[in-house]
Formats: C-alpha cells, structure tokens, sequence
C-alpha cells in the first residue's frame, strides 16, 4: 500500500469513525446513569433530516447542526418522559423510538430528497495541519471532527476526576441509594438522556451535512446501533469509546482499500462488512463477562421510580 | 369536586388488569387525535384524511382481501416473537429471518422453474422456513455460545439479511432478461401459492397465520415447555433454580420464530410478489413488534393488532394516491402507537389520586 | 432537651398503613431502641424521620422547633444520619468516593484531605478504614462502618441504624456497641432499630416498641421483663413458647447429603471462592451453618441444588455422584431447595400460586406424556400446599407477589416438603417472616427431620440455629468451620468461627474481629 493511500484511508478512518464516536459517547453518558437507550437509529435520522432541512431552509449549517442537535434532544426527551417518568420498560421504548424516528424522518424528509447543498468542508488548523502526514491526517478535517474530540475530552475528564460524573456513575450503579443520599435521580438521567441525544442529533447533522451533504431515507444505515455495540465493546470507558468508533470506522471504509488494491468485490457484500465486524465484536467481548459485570453500570435498564 | 385539586402519582396494590385492556384503546385515540392534527397542520380537513388513512382502504371487498395479504405476514412474524418475548429474548431479527426466507425460497423457486409437480410449492415453503430458522439458528448460537445481547446480533443479522438479498437480485439471481432491474425471474406457478378467489390477491397464507395463532396459542398455554418460556421471561433466577434448560429455551424460542417468519417470507415472494426483488419486506419484522406490544402478547389481541397495522399500511398508500402525501406517514402512524401504548401502559400499575385523598386499607399488616 | 418528638404520624400506602398516630420521642444523648416484629412499620418510620418518604399527618419537633423534613439532604443538614439495613453504598466506587458523595458539593474538592478525615475520624471510634478500597471488596461489616463513618464525618446529632447487627458476628457486634456508646457519651443521639430483645437490654436507654404500625409501649428495657416487651412486639395471640426437639442421637444414620473437599473460583469480583469445604448431613438431622452474609454461603448453595455445577464427586446424595447434574436432575434424586430470595428465585412474583406450584413441583406427577400440563391436577397439589401449611391468600390463583413474607414463605417450603425430599436445603428460612410464621416454619423442619430426612438450614440468625439445629458450624471466607453437637458449641466459640479463626482458643472479641480483617485483606 502506498503512502498516498494509507493516509487517505486514515483520513477517511477519522471521518467515518465520528458519527460512532459522537453517537457512542452520548450512549456512554445515558448508560452511565442507567438507562438504556435504544432509540439511537431514530434519534440520529432525525438530527439528519432536521439537520439538513434547516440548513435547506436558512442557508446556513450552523443553523443545521443546532436544529440537528435540537430534534435529538426532542427525541430523547420523549424517551425521557416514557422511560424515566412514566417508567416503561426501556428497551421497548427505545425500539418505540427508533421506529418513530425512522417513520417521521422519512416523511419529513419526503420531499428534500435529491436536494443538494454544499456541505461542511474541511478547516485546516493554522500551523497544525502543516505537520507532515499528521496534520494531513488529523488536522485538515472538518470543524465538527474537532468538536467531537472536544466533547471526548469534556466527557473523559467529567468521568476521571468530577463530581457530576461521580454523581452519573452513582445514580446509574444504585439508584435507591442515590436517592437516599438527596440526589435527584430523576435531574440527572433526564439530563443524561439529553445529552445522548444531542449527540445522536449532532451525529445525525454530521452525516447529512458533512460526510455525504445529502438526505436519504434511513441514510444513517444502522450506525445508532453499531454504536451502541461500541459502548458495551468498550465496557463503558470513555478513551475506549474512541478507539473502537476509529476502527469501526476503519472496518467501514475497507472497501476503499480494496478498491485501491484491485479487487472487485460486490458493494453489497462489502456493506456487510461493518455489521459482521460488529457481531465479532460482541463474541470477542463475551469472552470476558466478569469483567463486563464490574464495568457495566449495576442498575442499567431498570426504571427507577422512588416510593413516596 | 376532585379534578379541582392537584393530582397525584400513587403506585396500585396490583397492576389493574382493567387498563392492561384499555391502553391500547386509549393507545389508539390518542394515535387518532393526533394524526388529526398531523393532517390539519399538513393543510388537509382531518376528518376526510382519517376516513382516507383508516376507513377508505376497507370499503370494499377488495380492501377486505388486501388486508388479509397484509396481516398474514404480520402475524406470522408476531406469533414468532411473542414466543421470544414471553421469554424476554428481545429478537429484532423477524425481519432478517423474513427477508432469508424469502431469499431462500425465491431461489429454491427459481431453481425449480421447471419441475411441473405439485412438490414444488411444498418444498419451497418448507426450505423457506427452513432458512428462516438457520438465521434465527446463529442469533441462537451467538447468545448461548457467547452470551452475546440479541438485540445487537439480530439487528445486524438484518442488516446483513438485506445486503445478501440485494447482492442475490443485483447478481446471481438477476433475471438475465430482465431490462437489468434488480429482480429475479417470475416463479412458475407451480411454486406460487394458491388464491383463494381469481379476482384477488389474497392466498392461502392467511390460513398459514391462522394456524399459527393456534398452535402457539396452545403451546403457550398448556404445555410445560410454554410455560417454562414463561417462567424463563417473568425470573430467569427462579428458572433456573428450578432447573430449566435455559439455553434448550433459547434455542427453541429464536427457531419457532425464524422458522414462522422464514415462511412468512417465501410466502410473500411467492403470493403477492411472485419474485425477488430489492423490496420483499415493507418492513414486515419490525412492524411485527408492534403487533406483538399492541396485542398484549395475547393471540387474539395480536389478530386484532395485526389488522389495525395491516391497515396503517393500505392508509398509507391510500393517501399517498388521494392526498399525495409521502407513503412513509404509515411508519409514522405505527411508531406513535407504539409511543401512546407505553405511555398508557403507566397506568396499569399506576393511578392517578387527588392530592390529600387517600386510599389506605384499614388493616395495617 | 428533645433531640427529636414525632407526633401523631401516619403514612399510608395502597393496601396497609405502615405507621398509625405514632409518637416518639428521642433525648439528646440517648441510646433509644426502637422495637418490633417485621412489617410493624419501624422502617417506613425511620424514612420519615430521614425525610425520604413523607407522613401523611403528624408534626416533628428539632431540637425544640416544628419542622418538615424536605429531604435526604436536609435531613443531612440538621445532623441526622441514617445506616440504612440495605447499605445505600455504590459497590464500584472506592470507601472516599463513596463518603464525597454524601457531603455537600463544596467540601470534597480536596479528595486527599477527605481521606486523611475518614482515617482520623474512623480510628477514634474504633472503625479503622481504607479510603481507597473499592467497596464491592470490604467485608459487610466494613460496608457498615463506611456507613457509620460517612455519617461521623458531617457533625451528626442523630444517628439511626436500621437492624445494624444482622450482618454481623457477635465480636464485631460489641465492637459496635462500644463504639455507639462512646458516641452517645458525646451527646449524639442514637436511634437503635431491632427486633433482638437481648442487644437492646444490653445496649439501650429507652424502647419504644411498634406492632401493626402503632406505638404498643414504651419501656426501660434493662428494667422490663423479657416477656412483658416480648408481648408487646407480638400481642396476646401468638405463642411465645417455642419449644423445640433436639434428634435423639444416633451414630449409625447414614449420611444423605455429603459434600467432599468442595472448592469453586469466584465468578466475579462480587462473589466469594469457596475453598476445600467437607460436611454431611446425615438422615435424620438438621445441620446449621451460621454467617456472615457474602462469606460463600450463596455460592456453597448454588453448588449444592445444581445451579452451579463442580467436580461429580464433590456432592454426594445418598452416596451418588451429583456434582455435575443440573437441579432438576438432583430434585429427581429427592433434594428439596427453599433459597433465600423468596419473590425472583423461589417463586415467580407475577405468576400465580398455581403456577408457581408447577415451577418445582413438575416431576410430581404434574405432567402428562408429551409435556402437557395437567391442570387440574396442579390446581389440587396447590390447595393441599394451601390447606397443609396455613397459607393465608386469596386462592391458587393470587399472584406470588401478593402474599406476605411469611404466607410465602410457607407456601415455598410447603411446595418442597410436599414432594418428599430426602434432603431439603432451606436458606435463612424465616428472614422477614412473622413470628408466628416462623415457628410453624422451624416445627415443619423438625417434623421433616424426624420422618428420616437430612435437612441443612443455612443462616445469619444465630438464635434460630440454636434452636433447631441438631449440629452447628459456620462459614468465613468460603471455609467451614468444624462442626460438632450444638450443646458443645459455645456462642463465643461460634463467633469466633463465623470470623475465621477456626482453631485457636476462645479470644475476646477485638482480636477476632481484626483478625478477620487481615485474612480479608490477605485474600482479596
């Protein structure tokens, strides 16, 4: 493989590998304070097709990624009020969810589909991006790569060394106890739940204005899970969410390297590729269960409503 | 007087088996009202879009027929995974093991074009079915051998289940005169299913569906293993303490649902459809969900679920043709069903109790 | 002064009313007790006091002033500190980690400072602690002293402790005890909820004793006859004379139940390995383990009724390799198993008692060839449970969930002796349950014993085991004692089992106790 090549993939690596690292690490948070949110897929098409529409509409991205993160954050809000008031069973809510989301994006996104738009190009950091193959790779991407790392390292530091992320990790360990000990349980899933899904949302507008300025019907292919299998493969810590989104992300684009090596493969075989990858993944995982069992968050999925 | 005051949460003594009824009614109200401001807000008079979405479709014996074409499927899928939710097995994969299934059987189909016998439609069925089950069999492998979480496994099985379909309609099986669309060939009619009248499109794999109400009907509610799935669902930790197979439970719960929605599968390539092609599934598995949710996991309440969903199918299309809105509005109509039921469903355990009122028994034990 | 005076507090749920017009007054200084049988309604009280569940009538007086308790936190803020009986720690998080999250946001921002705190804080009471251990791996014991401590640590002016010393070994006991006295001298507050008449005579000021949720009496204890307060626990109707029949002794019975240098890894960081544990349980004999929760018991009993598997010659039932067969296998060859977790184990709680009789009972005639399930004839096998063993419900078909801890609890152990076992396996068999449930309950054991069956009974109450077991030992560590007769085991002797050390001479309580903590800290 030449040079040329390697660092394309690499770069495209990074590309691919952020949606699943924004989407995982929003999941991350939600699990973190125990609850389980399923509604990924869902949460995510929506932040694509509001995303795209609003910048349709004003003309301006910026407006499209907030309008993305917006409508995940509706979505998760509505998860919210099932799941955590009025204590549904979350994994049926979170499918709930993502049939909804997949059903509503479509038919809003009806009539914007072959619209185009000039997406969010690169932004070559000053001085950085001029550092030989480095900064090819990491520097002359595009500013919601770099907003993501920014919100990789606010997360990492929130879990290491914070008391908001010694309270998530408590209140999703023991809920009774939290409660018992004055936190507000309630405040701080919801706000767990929000997060997540203003980076589904943010994932979403990243992929219908950055890595492919389009809108298609279920055009986020299954990344919301894909992501949360990343979660569990990085038995819920943070710097590992990151490590497993970029080789996902490098599973996705091998296409490319074929191609760049002369092989004819079917793209429909070659699609196939992240998904197998992804069930490899939770075989490989399950070879060490105890150690998930210390790493997951004790009360995850169960709804928790205190008895007054 | 009490609507005055301010109400509050209280947790029932038992779950109320009155609202376990009534919340997919009420379920279905608030899907209705807001699909009425759904359409208002769209420009439309609410009322003649309902009557368009939900009545229009069924006004005559041809919308009666097309329904059954839909609800066989759907309930062959649902029958199948109530068996896996009963169990909390969370398989998502009825819509993989549809889509195997009619690949499988479409090729078997194909393969048999010109063998006249009337063996054909039978053994295409059965290796539909049979191909179902082998999907559902490595979800089944993957969560007794490495205790990997079903819902990811069958999800991505899905998503492979439809790259190995449209791999097979964009190159193996490709009708060579076929104008190089991605579809097959049609299958002779010794592999279709047989109409139930010539004028429409309805076959027997209705009757499929019905037998399958039946006999999961009967194996959950009078046999050991039926109950054992039960058990397996309600307290896995009294399962196995009382010495069931758990993982013969999982095994036998993913089979009986990938071999159901397998045949649901080449029923549909080999009824309505007659081929393979990129769109076998208008998202058959998933919607299947829902049946099983809505029906409350009861046979009967599943047959009604399914003609309810059956239809959000037909209002789709139909206002699409009358009020050219985007056929997707169905996936809209389902996925806020499935909201407004679990929001109901709150109140089978829980009620409603003016601030200040209360409801204590007199006995203090 | 009055630290605390609740007056007239009621609280109410769906179906019972846990706390009728109570009063309860605690002086500053006190040691109070706070006596009553399970479900007489102390808990929910102590939640009220704590402020994290809310009277539905009643006033509370601090320190002189009216008051409404907002909340956890604010309980906190007063001085008011709450050892809850299910400790409310987070397993995954270190002993510092743990207390920082119960003081108010601004005090912890030194971590290292807070840990010198908890070292200096947990020395002077006796309660020595490591701040950077993780808490899945303290001893219960030492979960409870992390509860103890974070309370210490915030001025506390009102400390309850909910059945503290369940969890613990008679040593540690009077560790506790010297500790919540010197506390007391200091002029904290302290309320002490029990249903052990003997550690409140020894320990406390005052009792206030609870039934059915309303104040029976209050009383000195160290002045008021045994009786007299047992009387007001229970009332007039239930019989207090217990009265139970040793086996006669008989050296040629022959072993049922033998377990042979049985030793099993941990499964995960939450449990205990078991290490080269032997006993028999012979016909005709109940044999008692005591311990401390979390020492290997769970782990010994999922080894024995089948849910875990060993070396096939590890168990032995009537002189037949078990030790790889699943558990219906091993009810087949006549083990009867009532666990400890009664709903989510031993009966489904959403299912009926119909179906809950079906659950274990399926090899007893149940089914028909082919797997069909006899109705009728579950429905029969459930009433005679029913009727046999005094379950009070509504009918076969009330849901498990439904019924009391001790009409439940009756009904799994009916559901197991029903079958005839050989050998019956019964885990804390009366933890929750009525008193007069449990003597029915402990008379249903001895009469199963003397029909010729081994029974073992594994459990953490002390006086229980005394008083049916016919041989006694403990377990520590996932290692069994000796076991011998219990006249010629002695409490001390027994306690200082059930802390590990399993040969030297008797030793008084410190010792024992600490000694246990350096094998725990050798071990983990």
């Amino acid at each position: 493989m030449d040079l040329d090549l390697l660092l394309n993939v690499l770069f495209a690596t990074i590309r691919t590998g952020t949606p699943l690292l924004l989407i995982a690490l929003g999941e991350l948070v939600c699990e973190k304070s125990g609850v389980l949110n399923l509604g990924q897929e869902g949460m995510v098409l929506m932040g694509a097709v509001s995303g795209f529409i609003a910048t349709v509409l004003t003309g301006s991205l910026l407006l499209g990624v907030i309008a993305g993160m917006m409508a995940g954050m509706l979505m998760s809000f509505l998860f919210g009020v099932l799941a955590i008031t009025l204590v549904s069973n979350q994994v049926a809510t979170g499918l709930a969810l993502t049939i909804f989301g997949t059903g509503l994006s479509a038919f809003l996104g009806a009539s914007y589909v072959g619209v185009g738009i000039e997406g969010i190009t690169a932004w070559n950091l000053p001085f950085l991006s001029e550092i030989p193959l480095l900064g090819q790779v990491l520097f002359s991407q595009d500013p919601l790569v770099y907003l993501s790392w920014s919100i990789f390292a606010l997360v990492y530091i929130c879990f290491r060394s914070t008391r908001v992320g010694l309270t998530v990790r408590a209140v999703g360990e023991n809920p009774e106890a939290a409660n018992a000990l004055g936190m507000s349980v309630f405040t701080v899933r919801y706000l767990a739940v929000l997060f997540g899904g203003a980076m589904a949302g943010l994932a979403g507008a990243y992929l219908s204005l950055a890595y492919t300025p389009l809108w298609s019907e279920g055009m986020s292919a299954g990344r919301g899970w894909i992501a949360l299998a990343l979660v569990v493969f990085a038995s819920w810590k943070v710097q590992r969410v990151m490590l497993g989104a970029y080789l996902f992300g490098a599973a996705s684009i091998m296409h490319l390297v074929l191609q760049g090596m002369g092989f004819e493969i079917s793209p429909n075989i070659l699609a196939m590729l992240p998904y197998v990858a992804t069930i490899l993944v939770l075989v490989v995982i399950a070879s060490d269960a105890g150690r998930a069992r210390l790493s997951a968050p004790l009360a995850l999925g169960q709804p928790y409503r205190p008895q007054w | 007087m009490s609507f005055l005051m301010p109400l509050r949460i209280e947790k029932r003594a038992s779950d109320s088996q009155v609202m376990a009824v009534l919340s997919p009614l009420m379920a279905m109200i608030l899907t209705l009202v807001t699909g009425a401001a759904v359409f208002a807000s769209l420009g439309h008079a609410p009322g003649e879009a309902l009557y368009t979405f939900f009545i229009l479709p069924l006004s005559d014996v041809y919308g009666w027929t097309e329904l059954g074409v839909k609800v066989a499927p759907l309930l062959l899928c649902a029958m199948g995974l109530m068996v896996c939710f009963k169990a909390k097995i969370w398989n998502i994969g009825a819509e993989g093991q549809f889509i195997i299934g009619a690949l499988g059987g479409g090729y078997l189909a194909l393969e048999l074009a010109a063998f006249e016998s009337a063996w054909a439609l039978p053994l295409v069925l059965f290796f539909g079915a049979s191909c179902g089950l082998a999907w559902a069999a490595l979800a089944a492998f993957l969560k007794t051998r490495f205790a990997a979480n079903e819902i990811l496994t069958t999800i991505m099985l899905n998503y492979i289940a439809l790259n190995l379909l449209l791999f097979a309609v964009h190159g193996p099986l490709k009708d060579p005169d076929g104008y190089s669309f991605p579809e097959s060939a049609l299958f002779s009619d010794f592999t279709m299913l047989p109409l139930i009248s010539e004028d429409y499109r309805l076959n027997i794999s209705v009757f499929f569906a019905l037998a399958a109400v039946a006999i999961i009907w009967t194996l959950m509610a009078r046999t050991f293993i039926g109950f054992q799935i039960s058990v397996l669902g309600e307290d896995a930790s009294a399962a196995r303490f009382a010495g069931f197979k758990e993982k013969r439970l999982v095994w036998f719960s993913l089979l009986v649902c990938g071999a159901l929605a397998g045949l649901a599968g080449v029923s549909e390539v080999s009824g309505p459809i007659g081929q393979l092609n990129p769109y076998v599934s208008p998202g058959y598995g998933y919607t299947a969900i829902i049946v099983v949710f809505l029906g409350r996991m009861h046979p009967l309440g599943m047959v009604g679920a399914s003609m309810l969903l059956a239809l959000t199918y037909m209002g789709g299309e139909m206002v699409q043709m009358d009020l050219s809105l985007p056929k997707s509005i169905t996936g809209l109509f389902q996925g806020m069903l499935l909201f407004y039921l679990l929001a109901c469903d709150f109140l089978i355990g829980y009620r409603f109790v003016a601030r200040g009122h209360l409801t204590g028994a007199s006995d203090g034990s | 002064m009055n630290r605390i005076e609740l007056h007239n507090i009621t609280k109410r749920y769906p179906g019972c009313i846990a706390n009728q017009s109570v009063d309860l007054v605690v002086a500053a200084g006190e040691i109070h007790a706070l006596l009553g049988e399970n479900g007489a309604g102390k808990s929910t009280l102590m939640k009220i006091i704590y402020g994290v569940v809310k009277p539905d009538a009643g006033h509370i007086l601090w320190d002189g002033q009216a008051i409404a308790i907002k909340g956890a936190s604010h309980a906190r803020d007063l001085g008011i500190g709450m050892v809850f009986q299910h400790f409310s720690l987070f397993e995954t998080l270190t002993v510092a980690e743990n207390i920082s999250l119960s003081l108010p946001p601004k005090t912890d921002a030194n971590m290292e400072a807070l840990k010198a705190r908890i070292l200096s804080v947990s020395e002077r009471y006796g309660m020595r602690l490591d701040p950077d251990r993780q808490v899945h791996s303290l001893s219960v014991g030492e979960q409870q002293r992390v509860e103890i401590v974070r309370c210490l640590l915030q001025d506390v002016k009102l400390l309850i402790l909910d059945e503290p010393t369940s969890v613990l070994t008679p040593q540690e006991v009077t560790v506790l005890f010297r500790t919540l006295a010197q506390l007391a001298a200091e002029g904290c507050s302290i309320l002490f909820i029990s249903h052990k008449l003997d550690e409140v005579r020894a320990l406390c000021d005052t009792a206030t004793i609870l039934r059915n949720g309303k104040v029976s009496g209050d009383c000195d204890p160290k002045v008021t006859a045994t009786s007299d307060i047992a009387r007001l626990m229970v009332g007039d109707e239930t019989p207090l004379n217990e009265n139970y029949v040793k086996a006669e002794p008989l050296d040629s019975r022959v072993s049922r139940l033998m377990v042979k240098q049985l030793s099993a890894r941990a499964l995960d960081a939450f449990s205990c390995p078991l290490r080269d544990v032997s006993f028999d349980v012979k016909s005709g004999e109940i044999l008692g383990i005591a311990g401390v929760a979390g020492n290997g018991q769970e782990e010994l009993l999922n080894l024995i009724s089948g849910e875990q598997t060993s070396a096939a010659s590890s168990v032995l039932f009537d002189e037949v390799q078990v030790g790889r067969l699943g558990p219906a296998e091993r009810r087949q060859l006549g083990l009867g198993f009532v666990p400890e977790e009664r709903l989510g184990r031993g009966a489904v709680p959403n299912m009926s008692l119909q179906d809950n009789t079906l659950l274990t009972a399926y090899q007893s005639g149940l089914l028909s060839a082919g797997g069909w399930v006899q109705t009728n004839r579950v429905v029969s096998y459930a009433r005679s449970i029913i009727e046999r063993f005094n379950v009070k419900t509504a009918g076969v078909s009330a849901p498990a969930k439904s019924l009391s801890g001790g009409n439940l609890q009756k009904f799994i152990l009916g559901r197991e002796i029903l079958q005839n076992p050989t050998i019956l396996v019964c885990s804390h068999p009366t933890w929750g349950v009525d008193i007069g449930a449990a003597i029915l309950i402990r008379h249903a054991l001895i009469a199963l014993r003397d029909q010729g069956a081994a029974v073992l009974v594994v459990s953490e109450d002390i006086d229980e085991l005394y008083a049916i077991s016919d041989r006694i030992g403990a377990i520590c560590d996932g290692r069994l004692s000796p076991i011998d007769s219990v006249s010629k085991v002695s409490i001390g002797q027994l306690g200082q089992w059930m802390a590990g050390d399993f040969n030297g001479p008797e030793l008084s309580g410190v010792t024992a106790a600490s000694q246990q903590n350096n094998e725990r800290e050798l071990s983990v």
